[in-house]
């Protein structure tokens, strides 16, 4: 049974943005919002925690990506965040590279693998 | 006392019949206890194959976007700074995903897949320069976005067992720790009171006999002693061997 078509969303660096974008992923929708955010060393946690919640509460967003880093930021809300849908997707940037410790998914998981399995 | 040994005999069949029950009803807990265990034996071995699916893909992940970001830079170089330019071009997504259903051990998991639609809307973002690189960031991120439906698939699928694994586990530890321990003990009470009732019906049935055979026994010795005071008993007279007939006038 599948369901109408969902976005994929973007809440990363400018250079992770843009690469996605690229990739055909951006849309605007009736209201000229757009999915994905664009953060910056000025945008604050604030910013980042609303675009994310009004991410999830949008019923045409399926994924969302989103950097590692700026999941840190607002580790709470993305662990508060029990549903399946929309998922979110922890993503590494340039400058920071993909740490699977961090990972809200995996941590559920903790306990039932070790760290060989990453290597 | 007729109607007293009426209620006995329907109170022995009531617990009879409430044996049986109880009976079935201890079967059906556990068929469906093992069922249960066998559902969530299902869902975890789905589970761990998952995880590791999970852990492989990120890792790749990982490379991925290594050489997706690579290609960024490259272009950047070659075609300078394009990013506010792609930001405020943004239209329409020409990739999206659908959600599907799939079904393991009775729980239905979202699996993502992904599709195009329309057409390319940066087909004009060629730009003078760096045409090239361009392209190739494009299909690289697109490759990215592949591998991230995969993933995102794969996490919802994580979530979604979790929870399942987590619910039957607790319906089983239900019907195995509280469920089946209350029918064992009702139908040991019921089996101690069929076995008393037996005892009192065996007891009762000897009492009476007993009894009766005191009354007979009493019977007897009051009908012999009753004709040995009657003293020999005059038999009534035989006409075919009489003699004289009183009666006769004439003879």
């Amino acid at each position: 049974m599948a369901g109408r078509g969902k976005l994929i969303a973007v809440i990363g660096d400018e250079d992770t943005c843009t690469g996605f974008l690229l990739g055909g992923i951006g849309e605007l929708n009736k209201n000229r919002k757009p999915n994905f955010l664009v953060v910056e060393k000025e945008t604050s946690i604030t910013e980042i925690e609303e675009t994310f919640k009004s991410f999830l509460a949008r019923n045409d967003i399926g994924i969302i990506l989103i950097n590692q880093f700026i999941a840190e930021m607002i580790r709470h809300a993305i662990d508060a965040h029990m549903q399946s849908i929309p998922a979110v997707l922890e993503i590494p940037s340039k400058e920071h590279p993909y740490d699977a410790s961090k990972d809200s998914i995996l941590r559920r998981a903790k306990g039932m693998f070790s760290a060989e399995d990453f290597r | 006392e007729l109607g007293k040994d009426l209620l006995k005999i329907c109170g022995f069949l009531w617990i009879c019949r409430a044996q049986t029950i109880m009976k079935a009803r201890l079967k059906g807990a556990q068929t469906g206890r093992n069922l249960l265990k066998k559902k969530s034996d299902a869902l975890s071995m789905r589970f761990r194959q998952i995880l590791r699916k999970i852990i492989e893909t990120k890792t790749k992940m990982g490379e991925v976007m290594r050489e997706a970001a690579f290609s960024l830079a490259e272009a950047k170089f070659a075609a300078g700074d394009f990013s506010t330019t792609v930001i405020q071009n943004v239209n329409k997504a020409q990739v999206k995903v659908r959600a599907k259903k799939d079904n393991v051990a009775g729980v239905t998991l979202p699996v993502f897949e992904h599709y195009q639609e329309g057409g390319d809307s940066y087909e004009l973002t060629g730009l003078a320069r760096g045409g090239e690189q361009l392209s190739r960031l494009k299909r690289n991120y697109a490759r990215a976005v592949e591998l991230l439906v995969e993933l995102a698939s794969l996490q919802t699928s994580f979530v979604t067992l979790d929870e399942a694994i987590k619910i039957t586990n607790r319906r089983v530890n239900a019907i195995e720790h509280v469920i089946i321990p209350r029918i064992d003990r009702t139908l040991t009470y019921i089996i101690t009171e069929l076995d008393e009732r037996e005892r009192e019906e065996f007891y009762r049935l000897k009492k009476i006999q007993e009894k009766k055979k005191q009354l007979r026994e009493k019977t007897e010795l009051e009908i012999a002693a009753r004709l040995a005071a009657l003293g020999p008993i005059a038999e009534p007279a035989n006409m075919l061997t009489e003699e004289a007939d009183e009666d006769l006038l004439f003879e």
